[in-house]
C-alpha cells in the first residue's frame, strides 16, 4: 500500500460519529428530549380556589404559590379571575399570587392554576444565609416541661435530624408523659414542635403539602415540618417522624408565614383540585428547554414554515445514506446517482402508492410521447423543453382525471420535481434506444427499489422524530458515509456476477 | 440462486469495482489528465506526439451549422466512421460501411439518410451522448478495415484489444468480438465476446460471453481457443506508450488492427472495467501487486512491455 495513511481519515470520522452521538446524549439527558416519538409524561395540573364575601371596598388577594417543590417542576402557571388585575410577586423566600379589585361585593372566586411534572432531580435552591432560630418564652409550669422533653430527646440523639425524630416520638399518644400531656393541646401540636425545636436551637417551620391523586377535588393541604440541618431543609412528617417528601405530595406552601392573606373582605378559603394529565415527551422538552436557555439549539425557535422546510430536508442524508449502501455495497445500479433520492422525497410528500401510480405512469406516458416527438428530429434542447412543457400537461392531466373520480392523489402528482421526470424520459429512451429495453428495466427497476428503500427509511416516524430533534445525529450519517466511500471489499452483486470465476479457482 | 465466496474471490485476485475506484483510479489517476482521455478529438492530438497511430482524422464538426460541410465532405466517401468526442462506452458512434446510391450502409447493414446522419451529428453537437451531458464536437474518421484473420472472428463489427495499463505497464489484455446480441458493438456488457489474451505470447486464453464461459463464436461458430494476434510486442508498446502520453497510471487503452496501416488506437478509458478478468480467467490484483512493489520503474515503454511479457505470460 502506498500513498497517505488513512488514519488521520478514520480518527476524523471516529470523532465525527463519537461527537455526533454524545452530543445526542447530552441534549437527551439535558433537554429531555425523547429518543422515541410517542413517549408520554404525567403533568398534574393543580388549581387552587379561593373563595371569601367581598365587603364593598377594595380587595387584596393574595395567595403563597409555590417556589420550587422538591421532586416538581413548575411547567406553566396562569390565574383566571374575571375583573381582577393579577400578578405574581417574587419576594425574598416566597411567591404570592395578588388579585385587586377596586370595587368588589358578595361572594367571589378566584383560581390559580400550576402544571408540575414530576422531576427527580428538582430540588429546592439552598439558603445562602443560615435561617436564624426564634426564641419563645415559656411560663411555667411548661417551661419545665419543654425542658425536660428536650432533654430526653437530646440525649437519645445525635444530629438534628435525629434529635427531630425523638421528640416527635416523645410527644406521640402512646408514649406521652406526664410532661408532655400537660403541653399538648391538639390544636397547637405542630407551633407546639416549631417553638421546641426553636428553643433548642434547630431552626423549624411549617410546610404545607397536597396529595396528589388524580381527580381529587375539594383537597386540602396537610401540614408538614421542616427543620434546617445546617446545609438544607429538610421535611418530617410531624406525625409519624417519617423524613423526606413522600411521592406524589407537593410542598405547595414551604417558609412563607401565611397561605392567604384577603384584605377587604372574610370568610376566605382555599382549595384544591386537581388533574393527571399525560402531555408527550416532546412537547413537554420542548415547553421546558425554551425557558432553560438550550433551547435555541432548536429547530422550534424557527417559523414554522422553515420548520417544516427543514423537517424535509433533513430526511435527505437519510436518503443520500441509503443509496450510498445500496450503490456501493449491495451494487444496485441506478439511473443517475441521486435520482432515486429525489423520487423518494416525492413519494414521501404523496405517500408510497398514489406516488408509484403516478410516477410510472407520467413516465409510461412520457415515453410514449417522446417516441413521437423523436420522429420529429428535433434538436436535443428543445426535445427536453418540449418534454417538461408535456410533462406538466401530463400531470395537470391526471390530476384533473384523478380529481373527477374522486382520488385526491391526483393532486399529489405536482409534488415531482418536473425536470427531473423530463430528463428521466429522455435518458430511459435513449437507453432504450442503445441498449435496449432490458438495461431500461434493470436501471428503471433498480432506481425505484433504492427510491422506495430510501422512502420507507424516510418516512419511518423514527427518522423523522430523530433527524429533527437531534440534528446533530447527521454527523454520524456522515461519518457512515464517509466510511463507505472506503469500502474497497466485493459488492453483493459481484458475488453474483463473478461466479462464473469459480472455475478457475 | 449461484454466489461466490468473498474468500474464494480473494484467492483468485479479482479486482472488484468499489477497490478499483478506491485504490487504483482515485490514486493513481489524475483529474486533470480526465479531459484528455474523455475527448477523443485531444486524445488522437496528444498520442500523435508519441508515436502512436489513430484513424485518419476525416473531419471535425463543431458548430451547428458545419454539418451542412459534412454532405459535401462525405460524398466520395466509402466508408467512415461519425464519434462523439467525448462520448463513453462506444455511446453515440455510428458506423458507415458502405453506400447504396443515396443512401449510407451502417455496420449492421441497415440503410439510413442523410438526414438521419445530420440529425445524428446535431444530437452529438447538443451533448447527448456526453459524459456531463455537456456540448460536444463529433468527429468523422476514417473506416478501420481489419485484417481479415482477425475480422473472420467478429460478426459484423470490428473486433478490438482492450489492454489495461498500470503505470505504463501493460498487465492484462483482451480481445473483444462484435456478435448478434452486441449489435457490432464490441461491449461486453452488450454481448460482445471477451476473448482473454495471454500478455507473454497474444495467444488466446478462454472466452466468455455475459460473463459466461464459451468455446465457440456464438455468430461466426469458430473456434476461439487458437487465435493469435499478430505484431503483438508492438501493441503492448503501443499501449505502454500511452502512459506518457496522458500520465495516467491506470487505464484501458483500446486498439485495433487495420489490415493496412497495422495497429491503430482507438481510445483510452480511465476506468476501464472489470470484465477483462473474466475473459482471462484469473484476478488483476496479483499483477497490480507485482507493478507497485517494483522498486525500480523501467524508463523506455519498451522495457517496460518486455518486463510484462516476461513477468505475466501464462505458459
Amino acid at each position: 500500500m502506498t500513498g497517505r495513511s488513512r488514519l488521520p481519515f478514520y480518527v476524523a470520522v471516529f470523532l465525527l460519529i463519537t461527537a455526533g452521538i454524545s452530543l445526542a446524549v447530552w441534549r437527551h439527558i439535558e433537554l429531555g428530549i425523547p429518543w422515541l416519538t410517542g413517549e408520554q409524561r404525567p403533568v398534574w395540573m393543580v388549581e387552587a380556589r379561593v373563595d371569601f364575601d367581598a365587603g364593598n371596598g377594595p380587595v387584596l388577594a393574595s395567595l403563597n404559590i409555590p417556589q420550587q417543590p422538591p421532586g416538581f417542576s413548575i411547567l406553566s402557571e396562569q390565574a383566571a379571575s374575571p375583573g381582577y388585575g393579577f400578578s405574581i410577586i417574587d419576594s425574598s423566600g416566597s411567591r404570592r399570587a395578588e388579585w385587586s379589585k377596586r370595587e368588589a361585593s358578595g361572594p367571589q372566586t378566584l383560581y390559580f392554576k400550576a402544571q408540575f411534572v414530576p422531576d427527580p432531580t428538582a430540588q429546592p435552591a439552598i439558603p445562602g444565609r443560615k435561617p436564624g432560630t426564634r426564641r419563645v418564652f415559656w411560663e411555667e409550669p411548661e417551661a419545665t416541661a419543654v425542658r425536660e422533653i428536650l432533654a430526653q430527646a437530646r440525649a437519645r440523639s445525635s444530629t438534628p435530624e435525629s434529635m427531630t425524630r425523638e421528640l416527635i416520638r416523645l410527644m406521640q399518644p402512646d408514649t406521652r408523659t406526664q410532661n408532655t400531656t400537660l403541653l399538648i393541646a391538639e390544636e397547637n401540636y405542630l407551633d407546639l414542635l416549631v417553638g421546641m425545636l426553636n428553643h433548642a436551637g434547630i431552626a423549624a417551620r411549617t410546610a404545607d403539602g397536597l396529595q396528589l391523586e388524580d381527580a381529587r377535588r375539594r383537597q386540602q393541604l396537610m401540614p408538614f415540618l421542616q427543620i434546617f440541618n445546617g446545609r438544607e431543609w429538610l421535611t418530617f412528617n410531624p406525625k409519624t417522624a417519617e423524613q423526606g417528601v413522600p411521592e406524589n405530595l407537593l410542598l405547595w406552601r414551604q417558609g412563607s408565614s401565611s397561605l392567604l392573606d384577603v384584605i377587604g373582605g372574610d370568610n376566605s378559603e382555599v382549595s384544591f383540585s386537581m388533574l393527571r394529565q399525560t402531555v408527550p415527551a416532546l412537547q413537554l422538552a420542548n415547553m421546558q428547554s425554551a425557558s432553560s436557555g438550550l433551547g435555541f439549539l432548536s429547530f422550534y425557535e424557527l417559523p414554522i414554515e422553515e420548520q417544516s422546510m427543514f423537517r424535509m430536508l433533513l430526511l435527505l442524508p437519510l436518503g443520500a445514506l441509503m443509496v450510498a449502501f445500496m450503490r456501493i455495497v449491495i451494487g444496485i445500479r441506478t439511473s443517475g446517482t441521486f435520482m432515486p433520492v429525489l423520487i423518494a422525497v416525492a413519494f414521501v410528500q404523496t405517500t408510497l402508492v398514489p406516488g408509484l401510480i403516478a410516477f410510472l405512469s407520467v413516465v409510461a406516458i412520457g415515453l410514449l410521447m417522446r417516441g413521437y416527438l423523436s420522429s420529429l428530429n428535433l434538436l436535443l434542447v428543445s426535445r427536453i423543453s418540449a418534454l417538461i412543457i408535456l410533462v406538466i400537461f401530463i400531470t395537470a392531466g391526471l390530476s384533473i382525471i384523478g380529481y373527477q373520480m374522486g382520488f385526491n392523489t391526483g393532486m399529489t402528482v405536482t409534488f415531482f420535481p418536473m425536470v427531473i421526470i423530463a430528463w428521466t424520459i429522455e435518458r430511459m429512451s435513449i437507453l432504450w434506444e442503445e441498449e435496449g429495453a432490458r438495461e431500461v428495466v434493470v436501471q428503471g427497476t433498480g432506481s425505484l427499489f433504492v427510491a422506495i428503500c430510501a422512502y420507507l427509511l424516510m418516512s419511518a416516524p423514527l427518522a423523522g422524530h430523530l433527524t429533527f430533534n437531534f440534528p446533530e445525529l447527521h454527523l454520524v450519517i456522515l461519518g457512515l458515509i464517509l466510511l463507505m466511500g472506503q469500502y474497497t471489499g466485493y459488492k453483493l452483486s459481484e458475488l453474483k456476477r463473478f461466479t462464473p470465476m469459480k472455475v478457475y479457482d | 440462486m449461484d454466489w461466490i465466496s468473498p474468500r474464494a474471490l480473494n484467492r483468485l485476485g479479482m479486482l472488484n469495482m468499489n477497490r478499483r475506484n478506491v485504490d487504483y483510479i482515485a490514486r493513481y489517476n489524475e483529474r486533470s489528465s480526465y479531459p484528455l482521455v474523455d475527448n477523443k478529438l485531444k486524445t488522437k492530438l496528444v498520442v500523435a506526439e508519441y508515436e502512436v497511430k489513430t484513424p485518419r482524422l476525416l473531419q471535425v464538426v463543431r458548430q451547428q451549422h458545419e454539418i451542412s460541410h459534412f454532405r459535401e465532405m462525405a460524398e466520395d466517401l466509402q466508408g467512415f466512421a461519425i464519434k462523439p468526442a467525448k462520448g463513453s462506452g462506444g455511446k453515440g458512434i455510428t458506423v458507415i460501411t458502405g453506400r447504396d446510391g443515396e443512401e449510407y450502409v451502417k455496420a449492421s447493414g441497415a440503410r439510413v439518410n442523410t438526414a438521419y446522419l445530420e440529425l445524428h451529428l446535431s444530437n452529438i453537437l447538443a451533448g447527448l451522448y456526453s459524459l456531463a451531458g455537456t456540448p460536444d464536437v463529433a468527429i468523422v474518421e476514417s473506416l478501420v478495415e481489419s485484417a481479415p484473420s482477425l475480422a473472420r472472428y467478429s460478426f459484423q463489427g470490428v473486433p478490438d484489444i482492450r489492454i489495461i495499463v498500470f503505470r505504463g505497464y501493460p498487465v492484462m489484455a483482451m480481445l473483444r468480438l462484435a456478435t448478434t446480441a452486441s449489435d457490432g458493438k464490441a461491449n461486453l456488457h452488450q454481448g460482445a465476446v471477451g476473448v482473454g489474451l495471454d500478455i507473454g505470447s497474444g495467444r488466446s486464453l478462454n472466452a466468455v460471453q455475459f460473463n459466461r464461459p464459451i468455446t465457440l463464436h456464438p455468430d461466426t461458430g469458430l473456434a476461439l481457443g487458437s487465435i493469435v494476434i499478430d505484431a503483438w510486442p508492438q501493441m503492448l508498446e503501443m499501449a505502454a506508450r500511452c502512459y506518457e502520453a496522458t500520465g495516467l497510471g491506470y487505464m484501458g487503452v483500446d486498439l485495433v488492427i487495420d489490415h493496412r496501416e497495422g495497429p491503430l488506437l482507438l481510445e483510452l478509458n480511465a476506468r476501464p472495467g472489470l470484465a477483462i478478468q473474466m475473459a482471462n480467467g484469473r484476478g488483476l490484483l496479483p499483477r497490480l501487486h507485482t507493478i507497485e512493489k517494483l522498486k525500480r520503474p523501467h524508463f523506455t515503454p519498451t522495457e517496460r512491455a518486455h518486463y510484462a511479457m516476461t513477468t505475466f505470460a501464462s505458459v
